[in-house]
């Protein structure tokens, strides 16, 4: 029975940092059928918000009261951080690729390796300037009313917040790198970010050790994954973000900006990606190459779940986790050791984690073979088209 | 126009002065008859520089030291050691190409590089077919000889093999079975092939080994294993690389993978540079094996220490990789002096038998063109460093390792033309 609870907790332990990661481009890929290879690096944005909110939590004098919860407001700034870079990315590359998925699998992929490079070769500090300029400025003329946006003193206005933002930016990098040495200079080396006191250790719970840090990702998984559903489905946007998935042409016709969808729907699957990165730091160390390391588990989530389908990605997230650590931990050896030699060696071989991998991805693709489109398949008439 | 022209030019001019300084090496204003130019070649860029480029800072520190001494003497005449430094980019063709240059065009007498065994796979047979020398200064699995490659970190038997022997007899842990952990590709396999074949002569258990492939960092099934196979506590030895160590100990910690609840971890890859990464606090009371470790107590070594610091920064430690490329650079220089010529051939035989009092102790280049060292036992403290706790004499390596089952018997010597390579003992 303990057996069983401690294989379930590690299954669902492994399968909510697959979930958290997948969750956004399940609604970038699944949703607005984007393959966007930059998604990695998205969540390594989030990564590196994260390290950011703790060193200035630590520095800061009126803040360092409140280090212990450095984690949650970090997972406000990743979400925001994450957001405004996606929804930059999605302005200047992929809305000029809709509907050419190869070109914009490529230009992503760039965007990947350029996103890579700037963390190793811009210094910290000047690198969340830029966001900072990025963020008002994409965001500051939505809070001014329309008339002051037409005409030529409409494009002065424009220029203007662009000029404030800038202003702003160069500020916040000034003032951070001053503040913080750690962050004024750019350096490739991988950083590290330390869970707070209270999130360290475990829980002894009926003879099972939970680790803390898994029980929080485990909530920010659940509350991410309650949120997204809640807004999908019972808010104004999250209708029409559906209406624009099931029909782009007959919802244009209607009168729901399409753009605007395709701006939120984007701008909520990064940051998403950005909450993922907090929860992928808490694990292990935060570098350049973070997010590549997941990408290609996203896509196999999203992918076997069935595109498109929120449930299958949470359904396809946990039975991955449950069966890597089924086969990885070697957990059917331990429940039946009596069982035939030549199963137990077999067993025994894929009881490794690099044959567990090699393993679950073959089952993978043999269930693929039966069920192409995944466990959830869309249906109706939006698949023919 | 003209504006942007003449911006053009001064950027050329001020990027040239950088190579030209770059590539000058230091100017030590001592009188030389000549100059003698050797290469140098690490990854600084890709996954690996991190740890490459602080070689590369600790080679120029060497080359700086010997210039300012009076450079190498080569019959009579003094020269001053200049450096052409080159990119392996993480990418081991990238060594391969380099190597070819460094020694056709440039016509370097000598290079120093490589860290990871990949590079050094894919750099030999260069330096074979051309006849050339590699000084390489990482610990590594062994198994290989050639003659045309120095190697001056640890073998197994000089690092692995009394860390095994201490965690069995004598560590807190003593007695208790074995659990392996690594990142999937050669270095710990082999190790952990030879640290089986190790605790099985030394009648204890291993109960269990693991492999994480590269970049992967979800370890919950290896904590699950660990905690079946070893309920109570027990020795672990881990032979994780870079990244993956943060991810490791983050995690083993939290599931009360723990020294206080009788869980000792032997690392064979964190050093000082690695510890100040992942953090003493998720470390502390576990073990390190090196041949040089910072907290040597001796004036050799604190001398190496704040020559580094004051050259690089203050901020920046020096580890056992970085001791091994400073001493293969005096190693190098002192043959050249005894041969008398920059000729590889005559500085190879010049090579064997030098001794040099090395920041970790005495060190001797041996006739299978490794070196003989002391191997150091570290306990991991709460400031970063290690606590030493043993210290074996010199230890002469083995190149082919009298543990693992494929090399049982053999043995590798240059100087004697019958017996080359692989021999059997």
């Amino acid at each position: 029975m303990q057996l069983i609870f401690e294989s379930l907790f590690n299954g669902v332990a492994i399968g909510s940092v697959l979930l958290v990661a997948a969750l956004g481009l399940a609604i970038v890929f699944g949703l607005m059928g984007v393959i966007n290879l930059a998604h990695g690096e998205l969540m390594m944005l989030g990564a590196y918000s994260t390290y950011i909110t703790q060193l200035i939590f630590k520095q800061v004098s009126f803040l360092k009261p409140f280090y212990d919860s450095y984690v949650i407001v970090a997972i406000g700034i990743a979400f925001l951080v994450s957001g405004t870079v996606g929804i930059l990315l999605e302005r200047t590359v992929i809305r000029r690729l809709y509907g050419s998925p190869l070109e914009t699998l490529l230009a992503t992929w760039g965007v990947s390796l350029i996103l890579q490079q700037f963390v190793r070769s811009v210094p910290l500090a000047y690198g969340s300037g830029l966001v900072i300029t990025l963020f008002f400025g994409l965001f500051a003329p939505l809070f001014i009313s329309d008339d002051l946006l037409q005409g030529a003193k409409g494009k002065l206005i424009r220029a203007s917040t662009w000029g404030f933002s800038a202003l702003l930016g160069v500020a916040t990098g000034g003032i951070l790198s001053s503040l913080v040495s750690k962050l004024s200079r750019a350096s490739a080396r991988n950083v590290d970010v330390t869970a707070p006191s209270w999130m360290r250790g475990g829980i002894d719970f009926v003879g099972i050790t939970f680790p803390k840090t898994r029980l929080l990702i485990i909530l920010i998984t659940l509350i991410s994954v309650l949120v997204v559903i809640f807004f999908l489905d019972k808010t104004a946007w999250g209708m029409r973000i559906r209406a624009v998935t099931q029909n782009r042409s007959m919802s244009d016709c209607l009168g729901i900006s399409t753009e605007t969808v395709d701006i939120i729907t984007f701008g909520i699957g990064s940051g998403l990606a950005g909450v993922a990165g907090v929860a992928v730091s808490l694990l292990g160390s935060v570098g350049p190459n973070v997010g590549g390391n997941y990408i290609v588990g996203c896509f196999m989530v999203v992918v076997l779940g069935g595109v498109g389908n929120l449930l299958g990605t949470i359904l396809a997230s946990f039975s991955i986790g449950i069966m890597t650590d089924l086969i990885g931990a070697g957990r059917l050896l331990t429940i039946w050791p009596e069982m035939p030699s030549p199963l137990y060696s077999t067993i025994d071989f894929f009881a490794t984690t690099s044959m567990a991998r090699v393993m679950i991805f073959a089952l993978i693709v043999i269930f693929l073979q039966f069920r192409p489109t995944g466990m959830f398949p869309q249906k109706g008439r939006m698949v023919e088209s | 126009m003209k504006l942007s022209k003449r911006i053009f030019a001064g950027l050329a001019t001020a990027s040239l002065a950088v190579t030209v300084t770059a590539c000058g090496g230091s100017d030590s204003s001592g009188n030389f008859d000549d100059t003698v130019t050797v290469g140098i070649l690490h990854s600084l860029s890709g996954t690996m520089a991190i740890s490459e480029s602080t070689l590369v800072d600790t080679e120029k520190m060497a080359i700086e030291e010997i210039n300012a001494a009076g450079g190498v003497t080569v019959d009579g005449k003094s020269y001053k050691i200049e450096y052409i430094v080159e990119d392996g980019a993480s990418d081991w063709p990238t060594f391969a190409e380099k190597s070819k240059k460094l020694i056709d065009q440039d016509g370097v007498p000598v290079v120093f590089g490589g860290w990871t065994s990949a590079s050094r796979k894919a750099m030999l047979p260069v330096y074979e077919s051309k006849d050339a020398f590699l000084y390489y200064p990482i610990q590594y699995e062994a198994q290989e000889c050639s003659n045309n490659i120095f190697y001056t970190g640890a073998t197994p038997n000089q690092q692995s093999e009394p860390a095994t022997d201490f965690m069995y007899k004598r560590s807190p842990a003593a007695g208790g079975d074995f659990f392996l952990v690594g990142s999937d590709y050669v270095f710990p396999r082999t190790s952990n092939t030879i640290t089986k074949a190790q605790v099985k002569q030394l009648g204890g258990k291993v109960v269990g080994e693991d492999y994480l492939p590269l970049g992967n960092t979800e370890v919950a099934p290896i904590i699950s294993k660990i905690k079946v196979a070893l309920p109570d506590g027990g020795i672990i030895i881990n032979t994780l690389n870079g990244d993956q160590n943060v991810a490791f100990f983050k995690q083993i910690q939290d599931a009360g993978i723990t020294p206080s609840n009788g869980y000792y971890v032997m690392n064979y890859s964190i050093a000082e540079e690695e510890i100040s990464t992942i953090g003493p606090e998720f470390l502390e009371g576990h073990y390190g094996a090196w041949n040089y470790m910072m907290s040597i107590d001796t004036p050799a070594s604190k001398k190496f220490a704040k020559s580094f610091k004051k050259r690089w920064g203050n901020d920046r430690v020096v580890a056992d990789p970085q001791e091994s490329a400073y001493n293969m650079v005096y190693l190098w220089k002192q043959a050249v002096e005894d041969a008398g010529t920059f000729d590889d051939n005559a500085v190879r035989e010049a090579l064997v038998g030098q001794t040099f009092d090395a920041p970790q102790g005495p060190v001797e280049v041996m006739p299978n063109h490794h070196l003989s060292q002391t191997v150091r036992i570290g306990e991991i403290n709460s400031e970063g460093g290690f606590t030493i706790l043993e210290e074996t004499g010199v230890v002469e390596p083995q190149a082919w390792n009298q543990k693992h089952p494929s090399s049982k018997g053999f043995a590798c010597d240059w100087t004697d033309p019958k017996k080359g390579e692989k021999y059997r003992l």
